[in-house]
């Protein structure tokens, strides 16, 4: 608001500074009292009144062509405020045919801001701007070529191209460098249609002006993106003009601030990064250039890092050298580094920790030397960097740091409300559980990672259920259902009764994610009452409860009722009575009228499972059985005693589907005479479809007999459909099964089965290592907790956070066995065997550390009374870093802007800043504040080490005050702040 | 490549609004909002002292991930490989300066810290044309800042990167425009034969 009264003021002081001339007073007027309104409806009033007052004006006929140009902007200011202005569009075209310049270009000005390229009325600039592309004036030609960029599409294309392609050659260079860029925009918008231009951009490389080299560039950067190996043979080309640049070979015009061409450097060394990528011999031809920018370059100014960071992409894209590696590493950890020092310092931060991102995929040692840094970006208030941390974290997982990074990115995804990066963070957060938890064959590896992919998924399905995918479900419940394979049943129902045991607590929550309500419905129905803790009534009132209290869709209920299904069915198969509660049954009602078929089915298939007697219900929904797999024996081998003893008591044997289909509604008399003749078989069906068995030829005479009473076709199709019902039907006959039920049999196992996944392996227990996974599973899972929320001051939490990250490379440093090595050494020893000490201790000492306060979960390798007192490198990377930023540097930058305050344009050229007499006193601030901070003892040790911290400050002061003009610089907007 | 320029107060009302890929004006006036003050509070609520980039592919990026989701794990993971290299990651730079944020949105083409100083470059060409600019000098002239603009980026790629040649430009351009006004008083038959 108060920035609106000044213009205001100003307005009505009539200063007309800057010159805003050629508009008139209602313009001023409009914009001013537009600044002056006290809300969006009152503005949104103002400018509805304007558009009405334009619409009534700019139709009047004969407009002064100087008056039509002001209603053009005011239109494109009315459009820019959200209104719609399109009434005016076709004024705007016509000012596209003025001969005045000034005219023409504001009329190009709004059709750009107006149009899309599909408007039905560019087919009424097309030709104006081809007319205007062969004009003498070239600004006139720079106009069109503008508009051509925005305006032409796929169709309209091939109308101007070859004016623009003759521009090409143009004198002017400002115009040879647009149509460069038009004829790139051409190829972004259809590369077919200009692709026998190609040519000419690389001709265009060898342009005199380094303008218009420059320019080529970009459309030879999307070439080269789309198709590397054909370009290959510029690589030698684009070695030499980078070579040329840094030398310093431009016209001095090009400099930016003390760097020779920046923006051509850059973009040639995205061009090698692609070019090299991969490519031994290319990245050959780079090394040399890339060393020399690497020493050249400074990175006092914004600009000079801008470059060094790409030689560090570059460096990290093309195939890997030593050397350039190392120069890469150690400009990287300067980004890193020195942001302990500026307090403008995040765009560095950030920057460094996408180059360490880049560097760990070639090395990933390089990440050891920056623990810390990287656990300050990621406690950062900035949002941007935190995003930037995690994605490197991401890249830098392992099966040793997994829970850490997940642990952490949940918090933060917990935290955050926007959905796209909580969608993101999610399913990286499921991905990196699954790939790295199932892997690890250790065996307590195992059950812990297993218990923690659990919680992960659970936590992720609580906070953003509605975005994560389906599959994540099943993989879950699958994860449940199956455990840990093949050894360890007894951690399998411990982590199935704590599932059914956290469910129960969330169902509890008032509103759940509906793919979380199937799983923990599912969950419940399996293993509810698994373990005998929860009595039937008490899960399926729970059950109940789902479908009422939340507001859930057909498929939590379908989930709901299967679930109260297979309980009911585990209940009566150990042949306990369940009593119906009433909401249940009020349910069961509800779903039996349900719209929806499938509710339908699934509430009457309970009614009828109510009825069966225990056996059959065992048999139909066995105990734990989603595992296994659906095996359709279809000779039903299994009765083949039962039937023989049928038969010998004098049943009737067995008739082939085949025979059935025309016995079925036969007569009794015929059957004495099908018993003779059951090897042959009759087919007096003409169209029937054809069986894969072969039939055997029918008799004539059967034939005869039987035309008598013929079958009705309909009823012969019915049978050859419903194949498995009819082979089962005899069975069940037989085994005295309730007629009505079996049907449903199939459709239910199919339902409640895993459909999506594959065959699953048997489970065979084995005893020694389930003791073990019992056991641990609680201490870890619990020193997990401590190593992220026992806190014991913020370093040492800090540090056993970094401990936990890069647990594996500082474990090296220690010389202690890395977990790599530990895995496979546990592996081959039995856990019991107590010679084998290294693979045993870590054990131990988690043990202990259950109780007592934890070390790092991943130090594993350590025993607990090394860990604590002594942990040497850490205390010397806080010497290499430096103290963190705190209000020491923050004071230190405000004292050197508030004394150094001249113009602003003035100190963006100056780089090395002259006031070393606010350096060491923000240096002097520094260090009394370092005095109280654990720190302090290092700080000596900063002076000694590599870098020049002195110059580094400097470097602080030259870009806060160069780079950030804010409130403390008075010129820029000084008319603003009066 | 540059995907938009957008220059805004520190209340979140657009000064000057450039796509180079078309966006009708409803979208645009989202974009700028959330651009303001979208998800996860952009730049109304970024601290100070925090960097000047921010990811926006929720504003912008068309949204692949999304429907990555919902591809089968495996192949997800393969294609999110694949979808690296070509990754859109529209990312945007912005400045405060005094009432105003310039905004550059740009995909992973450009280098951050380069477009941080394509924004000095613009700022400084306005300060020089201006004589100390202004909001106000910015609300009046959008004309000029367009043709600024247009000398500075073309089609969303990075044209000229000197204030000086700008600036030359710039004049030289309402140099001619004034020339030519002063004959558009002259009846247009005449104005005809003279124009160019």
């Amino acid at each position: 608001m108060e920035q609106l009264k000044t213009i205001g003021r100003e307005l009505a002081m009539g200063s007309q500074g800057g010159g805003w001339t050629g508009q008139s007073k209602e313009f001023l007027d409009l914009v001013k009292s537009i600044g002056e309104a006290r809300s969006k409806a009152e503005e949104d009033r103002i400018i509805l009144r304007e558009i009405e007052s334009l619409r009534r004006r700019i139709a009047e006929p004969d407009v002064p062509r100087r008056r039509m140009k002001e209603y053009i902007i005011r239109l494109v200011y009315a459009e820019m405020l959200g209104h719609d202005a399109s009434f005016g569009y076709i004024h705007a075209v016509k000012m596209t045919h003025d001969d005045s310049l000034s005219l023409k270009r504001t009329g190009y000005l709004a059709v750009t801001l107006f149009l899309s390229d599909d408007h039905d009325l560019i087919i009424l600039i097309v030709n104006t701007i081809q007319k205007d592309l062969r004009s003498d004036n070239y600004l006139i030609v720079c106009a069109a070529l503008t508009a051509a960029c925005k305006l032409i599409n796929e169709e309209t294309i091939p109308a101007v191209l070859p004016q623009v392609v003759d521009l090409l050659a143009h004198p002017k260079e400002a115009v040879r460098k647009k149509a460069v860029m038009a004829l790139h925009r051409f190829y972004q918008r259809s590369p077919a249609s200009v692709s026998h231009l190609i040519s000419n951009f690389r001709k265009r490389l060898c342009d005199n002006d380094p303008g218009v080299m420059g320019a080529t560039l970009c459309p030879l950067f999307d070439l080269i993106t789309a198709d590397v190996n054909s370009y290959k043979d510029l690589v030698i080309s684009f070695v030499s003009i980078l070579k040329q640049v840094a030398e310093r070979r431009l016209p001095k015009a090009y400099d930016y601030h003390q760097m020779a061409a920046p923006f051509i450097q850059i973009k040639l060394l995205k061009i090698l990064a692609l070019l090299g990528s991969g490519d031994k011999q290319a990245s050959g031809h780079i090394y040399n250039v890339l060393g020399d920018i690497f020493r050249k370059c400074e990175s006092s100014s914004n600009i000079g890092n801008a470059v060094l960071y790409e030689c560090i992409c570059c460096v990290s894209s093309i195939y890997p050298n030593a050397k350039l590696l190392d120069a890469a590493a150690e400009s990287t950890s300067k980004f890193l580094k020195a942001c302990l020092l500026f307090s403008e310092s995040h765009n560095l931060k950030y920057l460094g920790i996408d180059a360490l991102g880049r560097l760990i995929k070639i090395n990933p040692d390089v990440a050891e030397e920056h623990q810390l840094a990287v656990i300050d970006c990621l406690e950062d208030p900035d949002d941007t960097l935190k995003r930037k941390t995690f994605e490197l974290l991401y890249k830098m997982t392992k099966s040793t740091n997994v829970e850490v990074i997940v642990d952490r990115m949940i918090d933060y995804m917990i935290s955050i409300n926007d959905n796209h990066y909580k969608t993101e963070i999610a399913s990286r957060c499921v991905e990196l559980a699954e790939q790295f938890a199932p892997s690890n064959q250790w065996f307590i590896q195992f059950s812990v990672s297993n218990n923690f992919t659990f919680q992960t998924m659970n936590k992720v399905f609580e906070h953003a259920g509605d975005l994560v995918n389906v599959r994540v479900a099943h993989n879950l419940m699958r994860l449940i259902a199956e455990g840990f394979g093949e050894d360890d049943e007894g951690a399998d129902s411990q982590l199935r009764s704590s599932a059914v045991n956290s469910y129960l607590r969330i169902l509890g929550e008032p509103k759940l994610p509906s793919l979380f309500l199937q799983v923990i419905c599912w969950v419940l129905g399996e293993y509810g009452t698994a373990d005998g803790k929860y009595s039937a009534s008490y899960i399926i009132g729970k059950l109940c409860d789902v479908t009422e209290a939340h507001l859930c869709n057909d498929t939590v209920k379908a989930y709901a009722i299967s679930a109260i299904m297979k309980i009911c069915a585990f209940e009566i198969a150990a042949g306990r009575k369940v009593e119906m509660l009433p909401e249940c049954q009020s349910l069961i009602d509800e779903l039996s009228a349900s719209h929806s078929t499938d509710l339908q089915q699934r509430a009457y298939e309970l009614q009828a499972l109510l009825c069966l007697h225990s056996q059959a219900v065992e048999s139909v929904i066995p105990l734990d059985a989603s595992c296994e797999d659906i095996e359709v024996d279809r000779n039903l081998s299994f009765l083949d005693s039962f039937v023989q003893q049928s038969i010998e008591k004098g049943a009737r044997p067995y008739i082939p589907e085949i025979e059935r289909s025309g016995m079925f509604s036969v007569s009794n008399y015929t059957s004495q005479h099908q018993h003779e003749t059951s090897s042959h078989t009759l087919r007096f069906e003409a169209y029937e479809l054809p069986k894969p068995s072969p039939t055997p030829a029918a008799p004539q005479i059967s034939v005869s007999t039987r035309t008598t009473d013929l079958v009705p076709v309909p009823e012969t199709t019915y049978y050859t459909e419903n194949n498995q019902a009819s082979k089962l039907q005899p069975v069940l006959d037989a085994s005295s099964a309730d007629h009505g039920i079996k049907l449903h049999l199939v459709g239910v196992q199919k339902k409640w089965g895993r459909p999506t996944y594959s065959a699953s392996s048997s489970t065979t227990s084995s005893s020694e290592k389930k003791t073990n996974g019992v056991t641990h599973l609680d201490g870890v899972s619990l020193q997990s907790q401590g190593t992220l929320y026992d806190s014991k001051g913020q370093q040492s939490e800090k540090q056993k956070l970094a401990a936990s990250l890069f647990g594996a490379s500082a474990g090296k440093t220690e010389k202690k066995p890395t977990s790599t090595q530990r895995a496979p050494k546990a592996n081959t020893a039995t856990a019991e065997r107590p010679g084998v000490a290294r693979a045993v201790s870590p054990e131990i000492s988690k043990q202990k550390a259950a109780s007592s306060p934890p070390p790092d979960l991943l130090d594993l390798g350590e025993p607990i009374s090394t860990t604590t007192p002594t942990i040497d490198p850490f205390e010397q990377l806080e010497g290499l870093i430096g103290p963190t930023p705190g209000p020491s540097t923050l004071d230190n930058s405000v004292t050197t802007s508030e004394q150094k305050a001249p113009d602003l344009m003035a100190l963006y050229t100056d780089t090395p800043p002259s006031s070393s007499s606010s350096i060491s006193s923000g240096l002097g601030d520094l260090h009394s504040a370092d005095k109280n901070s654990p720190m302090a003892k290092n700080v000596p040790s900063i002076k000694k080490g590599p870098n020049p911290q002195d110059s580094l400050q400097k470097d602080a002061t030259a870009r806060h005050v160069g780079v950030t003009p804010t409130g403390n610089n008075p010129n820029l907007f000084r008319d603003l702040l009066g | 490549m540059i995907r938009a320029v957008i220059v805004m107060n520190t209340q979140g009302k657009p000064r000057l609004l450039k796509f180079y890929e078309f966006q009708p004006p409803e979208k645009q006036q989202e974009l700028t909002r959330s651009v303001f003050a979208g998800q996860g509070a952009l730049l109304s609520g970024r601290p100070d002292n925090v960097s000047n980039f921010v990811e926006a592919d929720a504003i912008f990026g068309p949204v692949i991930f999304s429907s990555l989701l919902f591809v089968s794990f495996v192949a997800e993971i393969t294609k999110k490989k694949k979808q690296e290299e070509f990754k859109e990651g529209t990312r945007l730079v912005y400045k405060h300066l005094a009432t105003l944020y310039f905004v550059f949105v740009f995909d992973s083409c450009e280098n951050e810290l380069a477009m941080l100083d394509l924004i000095q470059v613009l700022v400084e060409t306005l300060d020089r044309c201006f004589k100390n600019v202004c909001e106000l000098d910015i609300v009046f002239n959008f004309n000029k800042m367009h043709t600024i603009l247009d000398e500075i980026i073309f089609g969303g790629q990075v044209l000229e990167t000197s204030s000086e040649r700008v600036l030359k430009a710039v004049e030289e351009i309402s140099r001619l425009e004034k020339s030519s006004s002063s004959v558009s008083f002259v009846p247009k038959s005449v104005s005809g034969r003279f124009g160019r």
